[in-house]
């Protein structure tokens, strides 16, 4: 099908609009990481440090520097790929985080697919189920689900089902002792297992994943379970379901073929907002569970105060979560019309 | 109409909204125990004096029993007394974060709203900012940079959490703008400051006193988290989420130091999202 003149606008313009994002959000980052009070030097140091060290440590990492040449620079790295030296580890930060990045990736992107499908599930059952006890039980699932820190669960689970009942391991990524990791193709062992037809390491990362993976999902998931209530139930007294309930199609027909469609728009939405949550979540889901992400990552790196791997990890999450609002956007144009013909 | 009479008609209005609906009731009652636990916190928890630096490490990690209901810590405190100042630390914070939110958001909301042109445009664009990327990753940076204490993460969080009621505000503004006792006070003369404190300011309030009793509880929800991570009230001040990441590290053995605190983080939470919902109806607010 060739792209439609609208789609093509619309995909032109969002685009563009990407850009100023982009720029404010990197600078609103440096911003936080250079203005706020606080002298990093003595913070790395340590109280004792003398004015020579920190005289040195300054001009290492190009402290000394008026603000504006420092934000330059910090543009001009960027574009070059480079995410500043750890003060902790003394490697690149881009080196460091290209190899937990797609521990974050494998872990959000499952949490994500969870969410979605059972909470598309939960959101429709509830509002079409003609039982009684289904749609409070479903609201209060939803309530539940945003009213519990899911970490908190994550400590839960872990502790009942992985510690008490030994059916899921409590931490890490992949048995390292006993098995040899997928070979590398797209740093998700679970992709990477399938595509090696590597059996044992597929079920063992599977195994590890699955854990995390629902945890992270569970707000995300009360979110879009009450999104598709709502939608769907507004769905249920437009004039197209009445017309398709008289001429006797199946409810499931209309429920899936047609309301799912319609109302699946908003929903999407929220898939887009909940992403947020879900990046957001992932620094103490991987913290409690020992994932080796970004999150975790930046975590150990509060302890040592090292503000680039920091910014590095906040200014990748930034970015995917600028891509994945594209993304989203893109699909919903796709589905409906009105986004992509919308003048202006 | 006597006044007298409109004043009963419209509290027995919110009563039959409340009691119509249970759940918002037991928000409330959440609510006011968790209050009165912070309030009175060192009247009624049963070993006070562990709220703070003292320890028994003679009594150190017992499980629940019925002097110490919630088990006891590392340094033999009291578990169920800690549980109860911790309310105090969440509520703080919590409180400390929603006055930040709403002082600079509804005042950036309200002037974007109605003043419109190159004032709105300037706000509007720092807003999206910050609402493109991840607040709590966001939060988390300007938590590390600050000193690690209760007051900066509380900062922190406010510092992201604002955009969220300039949008709102402003929304609100802009369909009032358009309503005939705005455009009565214009035409009057009245001026833009008077317009905007005396006639629109207090219709938007309903809006944001819903989204303000919602956000309490996630606002805990993040300061627990920011606690958790080592980024919040330090040692020893009784703290939900620090208490949580000490009990983490005992588990799978000492279960009762992981539990009880989240417990009382989720209680808090859901008392304050049912009180919200409760609100929502009883103010009548659009969905939001």
């Amino acid at each position: 099908m060739p792209m439609e003149e609208g789609l093509k606008r619309y995909l032109v313009q969002r685009v563009l609009s990407i850009i100023p994002t982009f720029f404010g959000v990197v600078i609103l980052i440096f911003v936080i990481s250079r203005i706020l009070p606080g002298n990093i030097a003595i913070e790395v140091l340590g109280p004792h440090a003398t004015a020579a060290q920190i005289q040195q440590f300054n001009s290492r990492f190009g402290l000394d520097q008026p603000l504006y040449v420092q934000m330059l620079n910090f543009f001009v790295n960027l574009f070059q790929g480079n995410l500043g030296i750890s003060y902790q580890t003394n490697s690149s930060v881009i080196g460091d985080l290209e190899t937990r990045f797609p521990a974050t990736l494998e872990l959000t992107t499952a949490a994500m697919i969870i969410a979605t499908v059972l909470g598309v599930l939960i959101g429709t059952v509830s509002a079409t189920s003609k039982r009684k006890f289904v749609d409070p039980a479903s609201r209060l699932f939803s309530l539940y689900g945003v009213s519990l820190p899911e970490w908190w669960t994550g400590l839960l689970l872990q502790l009942g089902l992985a510690f008490g009942l030994g059916l899921f391991p409590p931490t890490g990524r992949f048995d390292y002792q006993s098995l040899s990791p997928p070979f590398h193709i797209t740093g998700l062992y679970v992709v990477d297992s399938i595509l090696t037809l590597n059996w044992p390491a597929f079920t063992d990362s599977l195994w590890h994943l699955a854990l995390p993976a629902f945890v992270l999902s569970l707000g995300a998931m009360a979110q879009i379970a009450r999104m598709t209530r709502s939608s769907l139930i507004e769905q249920l007294s437009k004039d197209y379901v009445t017309f398709q309930k008289e001429n006797g199609l199946p409810d499931r027909i209309i429920v899936y073929k047609y309301m799912l469609k319609s109302g699946f728009s908003s929903v999407l939405t929220i898939i887009g907002l909940t992403y947020a949550f879900l990046l957001g979540g992932d620094f103490l889901v991987e913290s409690v569970f020992a994932w080796p992400g970004m999150g975790l990552y930046a975590v150990q790196a509060l302890v040592f105060k090292d503000y680039n791997a920091i910014v590095g990890v906040v200014i990748v999450i930034g970015l995917s979560f600028i891509i994945v609002n594209f993304a989203v956007d893109l699909l919903y144009a796709y589905l409906d019309p009105r986004v992509r013909l919308r003048r202006g | 109409m006597s006044r007298r009479a409109s004043i009963s008609d419209a509290a027995s209005l919110y009563w039959y909204t409340l009691n119509k609906n249970r759940l918002s009731l037991a928000g409330i009652v959440i609510i006011v125990v968790v209050f009165m636990a912070a309030l009175l916190a060192s009247v009624i928890s049963p070993y006070p004096s562990d709220a703070g630096y003292m320890t028994h490490f003679a009594n150190a990690l017992q499980s629940p029993s019925s002097t110490h209901l919630f088990g006891t810590d590392e340094a033999g405190r009291d578990v169920f007394t800690r549980v109860i100042f911790g309310a105090r630390t969440a509520l703080e914070a919590g409180l400390i974060i929603i006055a930040i939110a709403i002082g600079i958001g509804v005042s950036l909301g309200l002037v974007a709203g109605y003043l419109g042109g190159l004032v709105d445009t300037i706000i509007m664009r720092i807003t999206d900012v910050f609402l493109s990327i991840p607040g709590l990753a966001l939060a988390l940076l300007a938590a590390a940079i600050l000193t690690p204490s209760l007051l900066s993460s509380s900062l922190a969080i406010s510092f992201v959490w604002w955009p969220w009621y300039v949008r709102l505000v402003r929304g609100e503004v802009l369909f009032l703008r358009e309503e005939q006792f705005v455009q009565a006070a214009e035409v009057s003369g009245a001026g833009k400051f008077w317009i905007i404190t005396r006639e629109v300011f207090p219709n938007v309030l309903p809006a944001v006193v819903v989204k303000g009793s919602l956000d309490m509880g996630y606002a805990i929800l993040w300061t627990v988290a920011l606690s958790y991570l080592g980024l919040g009230s330090q040692p020893p001040v009784a703290d939900w989420g620090a208490m949580l990441a000490e009990g983490h590290l005992l588990l799978p053995n000492d279960w009762w130091l992981s539990t009880f605190p989240g417990l009382a983080i989720f209680v808090t939470v859901l008392g304050f999202n049912l009180l919200g919902d409760g609100l929502r109806d009883l103010l009548d607010v659009r969905k939001m």
